[in-house]
């Protein structure tokens, strides 16, 4: 199902503090898309104004081209996925998975039978064939989880929402739920939006990242055009660790303004003035004294994690992380001092993209 | 040592605060054997009594249920001007003397009540009469079960509602299947309570009854009214069964907390 949500705007209750500013989205059906922010960014916001929980000032959503006023029609349409699950205590794992449909009214409510077997299917696909009697309290955190998957499921919505759905779990089984979450969208042919603060999650995850700051919507894009072509100083930082380096673009050049740290060519149309360059650790290489002029840094090596050997290269003012592949046979450990090579940096001008 | 001897005093108080009042009763109801005792029950003014005694509970329980589900509800989920004010003003029966609390309605009802003429010449009796110790009773009951009922709901959130909001549950729904089946144990204490606190009020009940036998006497009136007139098996035996009704509603309170456990064990 398609989702298409234009100018939204949602006020904190009581007051003129805008949650969402704004904000236009546009989730064609079959996409993962994922929204990515810093705390109090809107991402809940957004996601519960999509599912109808919260009502919004001004703007419109739209679900498969159609306004949905309905609570019970959305209900079909929607899944949702709390945060802590709110799985209701007092029924048994199978009365919670089949709690949509026992809502039902009597004229469209499947028979018992047809309930049951529904339950069953979901339960073998949740991988819990023989909790269907349990309670909640005797599951563990991802049974717990794969069991508020089911309930959102059952009256077999084309929608998906899920906030921060693995933020409660250990890394491991995290990692494992997150990769049969993603087979499952595609199994079902599923419209999903998640909700996390983790950008690696959604990386991994998502066909599709929104990265939200403030109640806006700083960009939207595939994980990779996110990372080559980030549209803020902000989404650079927040998609990873990364180094900012104040400079001046002056004749085609940009020179940083600390020593230890080599010019590097721009592209000739960049306006001269102030600028920052940024850069992730991997993409910086260290030079060799011998072969560059200028001031050298001291360099100490801080050993070697994931295949990469790590470095802290020490400035005037501050230490700067240098990671690089421990493959490439580049060995600097018996080096202590040279220079900072950043030439794939990106430059940015005011925070915004630059080239 | 030092625990025993915690063990027996715990149990010395115990005895003679708890165990030794009940006990009294029904000794002194049971003096002279328990053909009297059961033979004092057949009086009509305490039957008419006993009666009166159920009905104004069921009625108390009842309304203070409804509406004190609708009033947590209330007070749990939404955030509106004034509802801490309402939050206190709930408890207000608690703190105010019976007595107080059944003045109130002599006041407003009285012969010399505000309203009292009017519905005189209107030919509704409330002071003196059944509707007046209804309103008593209702008013010194109506904390208890929104006062057990708030804290639970605050604490279970709107989460559940939500997700029954979004699996396409109404309202009716949403309030039958989650909320109060979550916050059940809660509400039957709740219940429990109002139950054993109606049939035994004295102080609010006794200022507006105007003690008429067989009309307008409960159960604890009656009591005293015997009491007073030297029958004390009479007394004590109504006493015995007054006691033995209101503990019964206590000890019924424990029976979900069972019920989960035995379910528990099933599964």
């Amino acid at each position: 199902m398609s989702v298409l949500i234009q100018n939204l705007v949602r006020c904190a209750p009581g007051t003129r503090k805008r949650l969402l500013n704004d904000v236009s989205l546009d989730v064609p059906t079959g996409a993962f898309v994922a929204l990515v922010g810093p705390s109090g960014a809107g991402k809940t916001t957004l996601l519960r104004a999509i599912a109808g929980l919260d009502t919004c000032e001004s703007g419109s959503l739209l679900l498969d081209g159609q306004k949905v006023e309905n609570m019970q029609d959305r209900a079909r349409k929607i899944g949702f996925v709390f945060q802590n699950y709110a799985l209701f205590p007092h029924m048994t794992v199978a009365r919670n998975i089949s709690f949509g449909l026992d809502v039902q009214p009597r004229a469209m409510r499947p028979s018992q039978g047809e309930i049951a077997t529904r339950v069953q299917e979901l339960l073998d696909l949740m991988q819990l064939p023989d909790m269907g009697k349990a309670y909640p309290a005797r599951l563990s955190g991802g049974q717990r989880q794969r069991v508020a998957l089911a309930r959102a499921l059952a009256t077999g919505p084309g929608l998906l929402l899920l906030d921060e759905p693995f933020g409660a779990l250990d890394p491991i089984v995290r990692r494992t739920i997150r990769s049969w979450l993603r087979s499952l969208h595609d199994r079902l042919g599923l419209t999903t939006i998640l909700v996390t603060h983790d950008q690696e999650e959604a990386l991994e995850v998502a066909d599709r990242i929104v990265v939200m700051q403030q109640g806006s919507i700083m960009q939207d894009a595939s994980p990779e055009e996110l990372d080559k072509e980030p549209a803020t100083a902000f989404v650079m930082e927040f998609l990873g660790e990364s180094a900012t380096f104040h400079g001046v673009v002056q004749d085609g050049w940009f020179t940083p303004k600390e020593d230890g740290v080599l010019p590097f060519a721009v592209a000739a149309e960049i306006a001269p003035g102030p600028a920052d360059a940024m850069i992730r650790p991997f993409e910086i290489t260290i030079a060799s004294a011998d072969l560059v002029q200028g001031q050298t840094v001291p360099i100490s090596s801080q050993g070697v994690r994931n295949g990469y050997r790590h470095y802290l290269a020490r400035l005037k003012d501050r230490t700067i992380a240098v990671h690089i592949p421990d493959y490439t046979g580049e060995n600097v450990l018996s080096e202590s001092h040279g220079v900072l090579d950043i030439s794939r940096a990106r430059l940015f001008r005011d925070g915004k993209r630059y080239s | 040592m030092k625990t025993y001897i915690l063990w027996v005093v715990s149990w010395a108080v115990i005895a003679i605060v708890l165990l030794m009042p009940p006990a009294v009763v029904v000794s002194e109801a049971l003096k002279n054997g328990i053909g009297p005792a059961l033979e004092t029950l057949k009086d009509p003014d305490g039957i008419a009594a006993i009666w009166l005694t159920l009905e104004v509970s069921v009625v108390s329980v009842a309304v203070n249920t409804m509406f004190g589900v609708l009033a947590a509800w209330l007070l749990t989920k939404y955030r509106f001007p004034g509802r801490s004010a309402l939050l206190v003003l709930v408890e207000l029966p608690l703190s105010i003397s019976p007595v107080v609390s059944g003045l109130v309605w002599l006041l407003l009802f009285g012969a010399q009540g505000w309203w009292g003429q009017a519905l005189e010449q209107a030919g509704i009796h409330v002071a003196f009469a059944v509707p007046g110790i209804m309103l008593a009773t209702l008013f010194v009951t109506l904390p208890y079960v929104v006062r057990t009922l708030v804290p639970l709901m605050e604490q279970q959130g709107r989460d559940a509602e939500e997700a029954a909001m979004l699996a396409g549950a109404g309202f009716w729904q949403i309030l039958w299947r989650v909320t109060l089946p979550g916050a059940r144990v809660a509400l039957f204490s709740g219940i429990l309570l109002t139950t054993a606190r109606a049939m035994g009020e004295f102080g609010a009940v006794s200022v507006v009854s105007g003690h008429i036998p067989g009309l307008t006497e409960t159960m604890p009136l009656h009591i005293e009214s015997l009491y007073n007139g030297y029958q004390t098996v009479a007394a004590f035996t109504m006493a015995t069964l007054l006691a033995a009704m209101a503990m019964s509603a206590v000890l019924l309170r424990s029976v979900p907390e069972w019920i989960t456990r035995w379910r528990e064990k099933q599964a």
